[in-house]
């Protein structure tokens, strides 16, 4: 081996071909030692091809993939030092929670002793708190439970890399959360490297160091969780990433002044003149009950609808020649909240307002 | 309805418990009963060409179910890898040996068996180096070839509803854990699909025991049970052969249930609702 590989996992033009279907076209992608990426991105953005790629269940049809900096081609998946949570668990029925979790173990030649390879099991379910729970059946178990399971099969081994495909999906929101903290803190305590797929953008950006936003077979956006939601490359991303409200027309020679469909005037950061689309987010806006003013960088309006969400109130605004906008206001804001059919006047900061060439 | 349904059962099973009841029949009537005796069946098993018959029956039920479980379970996993067109043309040919009546796969047999001897016996004769050659006939290997033929079509039917509902995953799942292929066929596949291959083996041998139509073309000069059964009742029912039959029935039932035990836990134990 060369020096130590800075990269756990690196794509180097990666490409992958279904009969006429390109599912991952030319991604370059590198995965820094420790790290927590999730790939986010809809239903057949190729993101689940890209980690059956790197589990070697699926070989690209061009590019290669590094795993530690050795190029993986033509290796199958059970000489990678990688290992895999799968989506439905795929916990082998016949054999109990311990023969489950050690089985990875077991397949090792030469072989690892037996009272190290029971001493490492044991130590993976005290780690996923299953401590009491090795000789029980996996079909006795909870969602949850089975879910901890496959966990402590994969970690057990002490992968590079471990693969998590979209492993929450199945269970219930409460049971969810708290699994994402579990996770989050697992990752910390092991430090190895966790790529995890979902299309659940909240899942992507609490529990991630980097999300990587993928679209039709590429990645859009690569960078820590707060950057994709605060600065999103594209419109795909802020779109996905997120409540939207958006905005179209031409931002004016100079650069300051988007002036909408309407003839409306709206104050904007420094941007290159032309036709765009702009997008503002529902809680970056502020939302004064009473008639609206003049002005034509005032968004004034109707409430139409009121959503209580618990933590904030939300509220879809028909503006004046317009349309409707989403609104969110914390609940302290909202502590005397506005009814619908009251007028209401709408502002927020320039910054706050993204734009992209349409 | 409900009467014209009892009649239905009732002439379906009412000879079978005929023939049980005079099994133990203590008279050598087969219409009056005249006493409880286990006579017939002592009878029976002292005979010696009955005996020999059974012994036969029981050699070529099991290696034809033997062959017929580890052909038809390879078939069956191979059928899994298979493109679905081709997949599509093996499944209906497998159907197809199923539904085909007994005399035609028998006279098939026959006639296939018979051209390959025709050509495999003077071929050894001349190749083989001293005066005598070994000669293959119609016996053992013919009905064993038949019967396993035919049940190999069950057997792979049976495990090829096992493996399709096994999923991919835990193949995957198995060679993602750093099993070898086949270390993941004998820990992860094998031990999924056992209590169907099982169940194809009970059936096979079943079937291969109770057979007489194909048995009878193929058979030769060997005499299996269900063809000895067949002779002796030319020459009148007797009680002894009550006796036989009801011992075949029981020792059928037990195989068939056997077999529908294995299919039935392990369906319970994949849908994890116990």
């Amino acid at each position: 081996m060369t020096a130590a590989a800075v990269n756990d996992i690196e794509f180097r033009s990666v490409s992958k071909r279904y009969g006429e279907v390109l599912a991952v076209s030319g991604i370059d992608v590198a995965v820094p030692k420790g790290a927590f990426v999730a790939l986010l991105g809809p239903s057949g953005c190729g993101k689940t091809t890209c980690l059956r790629m790197i589990g070697g269940f699926e070989q690209p049809s061009e590019g290669t993939v590094l795993i530690d900096g050795q190029p993986m081609n033509g290796v199958p998946p059970y000489r990678r030092p990688v290992n895999m949570v799968f989506q439905h668990y795929a916990l082998f029925p016949h054999l109990d929670v311990e023969a489950n979790v050690s089985y990875g173990l077991r397949q090792r030649r030469p072989r690892i002793e037996r009272r190290e390879v029971a001493k490492r099991t044991a130590q993976a379910l005290e780690l996923v708190r299953l401590g009491g729970f090795a000789k029980r059946r996996v079909h006795e178990m909870s969602g949850g439970q089975q879910q901890r399971v496959a966990l402590a099969r994969a970690i057990v081994n002490r992968p590079a890399v471990l693969l998590l495909d979209e492993p929450l999906a199945a269970l219930d929101r409460k049971l969810r959360t708290a699994m994402q903290i579990e996770l989050q803190s697992l990752q910390r305590e092991l430090g190895i490297t966790f790529l995890l797929v979902t299309h659940d953008q909240e899942e992507a950006l609490s529990m991630s160091d980097y999300v990587c936003v993928m679209n039709a077979g590429q990645i859009v956006q690569m960078a820590p969780p707060q950057e994709v939601y605060d600065r999103p490359r594209t419109l795909f991303v802020a779109d996905f990433v997120g409540k939207t409200n958006r905005l179209s027309g031409t931002v004016e020679a100079g650069g300051t002044t988007l002036r909408l469909g309407d003839g409306r005037a709206l104050p904007v950061v420094a941007q290159t003149p032309g036709a765009v689309t702009a997008v503002l987010r529902p809680e970056a806006i502020r939302l004064d009950r009473g008639e609206c003013s003049e002005r034509m960088d005032a968004l004034g309006g109707t409430v139409t609808h009121r959503i209580f969400l618990g933590n904030a109130v939300e509220y879809a605004v028909a503006i004046d020649g317009l349309g409707e906008m989403l609104v969110t206001a914390d609940r302290s804001a909202a502590r005397d909240p506005a009814e619908p059919g009251e007028r209401v006047n709408l502002s927020f900061k320039p910054e706050s307002l993204l734009v992209f060439p349409a | 309805m409900r009467a014209f349904v009892s009649f239905v059962y009732l002439f379906l099973y009412a000879p079978i418990a005929l023939v049980v009841l005079f099994s133990f029949n203590a008279g050598r009537s087969a219409s009056e009963f005249t006493g409880f005796s286990l006579a017939w069946y002592g009878k029976a098993f002292s005979n010696t060409f009955l005996i020999q018959a059974l012994q036969n029956s029981l050699i070529i039920a099991f290696t034809s179910a033997l062959l017929a479980a580890v052909f038809g379970t390879m078939a069956a996993l191979a059928m899994e890898r298979m493109g679905a067109r081709m997949r599509l043309v093996f499944d209906g040919l497998f159907a197809a040996a199923i539904v085909v009546p007994g005399v035609v796969i028998g006279i098939a047999t026959l006639v296939a068996l018979a051209a390959v001897f025709s050509v495999l016996n003077p071929a050894l004769a001349s190749l083989w180096p001293t005066a005598t050659p070994p000669q293959f006939g119609l016996g053992y290997f013919s009905i064993i070839a038949a019967h396993g033929l035919f049940s190999m079509a069950v057997v792979s039917m049976i495990v090829r509803a096992r493996i399709a509902s096994l999923g991919r995953d835990i193949v995957e799942a198995s060679n993602d854990l750093y099993a070898t292929p086949f270390g993941t066929f004998r820990q992860i596949v094998l031990p999924q699909i056992m209590p169907s291959v099982l169940a194809g083996f009970l059936l096979a041998f079943t079937f291969s025991f109770d057979d007489f139509i194909i048995a009878f073309f193929v058979a030769g000069s060997k005499t299996t049970l269900p063809i000895y059964v067949f002779a002796s009742i030319r020459r009148g029912v007797t009680p002894e052969i009550n006796a036989v039959a009801t011992t075949v029935l029981i020792a059928s039932l037990f195989l068939i249930f056997a077999a529908r035990f294995l299919m039935r836990e392990k369906t319970m134990r994949t849908s994890g609702e116990g």
